[in-house]
């Protein structure tokens, strides 16, 4: 079994790979090495900021971007290809695909991430001219943006097992933007009554939570981030994905590929 | 049974197992980060750039902005704050989208105006706000009474009140209380007269239950300040006469300078001290008074407005 997911995970990555998804990284180094540069000769005092936020951010939406684009088509483009037949005419489960899949690209983007986040650190050295403490923190940042990746990968993929490309796109993007606004949506549903409460705070948490696995700004300021707001966003990043995945294997499950 | 049965009760009780358990992690995760939700931040300060990033939706996002403004208000004032840095520039986002939106300058300027904790304790802005709906709203009767409201309760500045009081009295169909006050406020603004008769227009023009509680409570405590002031007259005339204070309204009354135990605006008798000085039984049943408290007192932070209001 476990081998099974760990060849589809490797074929995903490949296939991911060489589809050149990688290439973003060129764009990514150029970005990150013009920022260095630029940021020191326009602006005062805040060279490190900029040159965190700006890498952070990048980080997390090229990430997105792959996570969607890329998460949307594992399960229609093996259909489309005819390839998934092949595949499943093996001894290989349905849902061993799904979760072979969803390792795969969760794979590729925490390579992806790795090789970013030596382009941050490095832009930071160079603006910095030294690393300190709290540069620590940009560690944690880049793995909650690594959680948002999983959590996306998880919704790219239940929504590519049922539905088109494109709509897939829609709606995973659609829950990205809702999700990076879920704590002022449990906020307004806190201040509902009675029926419309119990709605609104069940929509509310259904929808995944991105808000809390931003913390770019706070650790571009070099604020620390509490130990309990780490473990409480990874056993939610990972339970939720994990939640999304088992939705993706049962409507895969019960699809007619005929 | 089925090994692809099993496989889908197996992966259904997996998600439901995750669904609870990604609840509480999220639940544990807003408890760190309390502030956070509709926490003080403005993610796009600009009116005229959220407005054209509205695509043409700016009622709709007005509305939202609206409400917004409304629980932020309601939020701060709840916890007696001090401070309400958001309220302004969220009135400004919300009456650039929809400039029609009447509503948001009558209580976003009665939001605005008075001092913290009842207010945020920005007049001026509270002004800029009214006038900028007069422009938008010019035939809009309303706006002219809350501005002229403002320069009289807030600014004490009686001129301008009366002549907003005035512009607003020549709008069609205007109420026939703005004429009264333009004239009363270019006669006698300072007068408790003045201030009553604001107040009972502040009640007689809205249906609006907080805004008639508020303008009760005003009325209530100009009536107290009348009476303790008028009482405490008598006390000192009778000191006058007899060469000491009275120890209680009954002795007054049998000296006929009053007749019966005088009552405040609740039914309950005024408190006579032995200086002479007159005091409410329970000034915290007053909000706004200026007499009659005992020595050192502090309202609350949040007025305390009465059921039967």
């Amino acid at each position: 079994m476990t081998s099974r997911i760990r060849w589809i995970a490797a074929n995903t990555f490949r296939e991911a790979v060489r589809d050149r998804v990688l290439y973003n990284l060129i764009a990514f180094a150029v970005l990150m090495s013009g920022a260095a540069i630029l940021v020191g000769q326009i602006s005062i005092d805040i060279e490190r900021l900029v040159v965190v936020n700006l890498g952070l951010t990048a980080v997390s939406l090229f990430g997105v971007i792959i996570a969607i684009f890329v998460g949307i088509g594992l399960v229609s483009k093996e259909i489309e290809k005819r390839t998934l037949y092949t595949v499943l005419s093996r001894p290989v489960r349905r849902w061993e695909f799904i979760v072979g899949k969803f390792f795969g690209l969760a794979g590729t983007l925490a390579v992806n991430t790795f090789f970013m986040a030596i382009g941050v650190f490095a832009a930071v050295l160079y603006v910095s001219r030294h690393f300190q403490k709290a540069d620590g923190w940009i560690l944690v940042a880049l793995y909650f943006i690594v959680l948002q990746f999983v959590i996306l990968t998880s919704l790219a993929l239940l929504f590519s097992s049922f539905s088109s490309p494109l709509l897939s796109a829609v709606f995973a993007f659609s829950l990205f933007v809702i999700g990076s606004f879920s704590e002022d949506l449990r906020g307004f549903a806190g201040m509902t009554h009675g029926v419309t409460s119990w709605l609104a705070t069940g929509a509310a948490y259904l929808v995944p939570n991105f808000s809390a696995l931003n913390v770019i700004t706070s650790v571009a300021h070099e604020q620390p981030v509490a130990g309990h707001l780490i473990f409480y966003n990874t056993a939610y990043a990972l339970l939720y994905a994990t939640m999304v995945l088992c939705g993706a294997v049962l409507v895969f499950q019960r699809r007619n590929l005929k | 049974m089925s090994s692809r049965r099993w496989n889908a009760i197996f992966f259904v009780l997996l998600l439901i197992a995750c669904m609870a358990g990604s609840v509480f992690f999220l639940q544990r995760v807003d408890q760190l980060r309390s502030g956070a939700t509709l926490g003080e931040v403005l993610y796009i300060p600009s009116p005229k750039v959220l407005k054209r990033l509205s695509l043409g939706y700016s009622g709709l996002l007005a509305d939202i902005y609206w409400t917004r403004a409304v629980q932020y208000f309601g939020g701060k004032h709840h916890e007696g704050a001090e401070h309400f840095d958001l309220l302004a520039p969220l009135l400004e986002i919300t009456t650039t989208l929809d400039p029609q939106l009447v509503v948001a300058y009558q209580y976003g300027a009665n939001f605005l105006a008075p001092k913290p904790p009842n207010g945020a304790g920005q007049p001026q802005r509270a002004i800029d706000l009214v006038e900028f709906g007069i422009r938008h709203n010019p035939n809009d009767w309303k706006l002219y009474y809350e501005e002229g409201f403002i320069y009289y309760t807030e600014l004490k500045d009686y001129a301008r009140a009366a002549n907003a009081f005035a512009r607003g009295s020549r709008v069609p169909n205007a109420h026939p209380f703005l004429k009264l006050l333009a004239g009363r406020m270019a006669e006698q603004a300072g007068s408790i007269e003045t201030a009553r008769l604001m107040w009972t227009a502040a009640y007689q023009t809205t249906q609006d239950k907080a805004i008639r509680a508020n303008a009760l409570a005003h009325l209530r405590a100009l009536q107290v300040d009348e009476d303790v002031t008028t009482l405490e007259g008598l006390a000192a005339r009778y000191k006058d006469q007899t060469g000491q204070f009275p120890s209680s309204f009954s002795q007054m009354e049998s000296a006929g300078f009053m007749r019966g135990v005088p009552l405040d605006p609740l039914g309950r008798p005024y408190r006579l001290l032995p200086d002479g000085r007159v005091q409410v039984v329970s000034p915290d049943d007053f909000p706004f008074i200026e007499r009659g408290t005992p020595p050192g007192y502090k309202p609350p932070a949040t007025p305390k407005f009465l059921p039967s209001d």
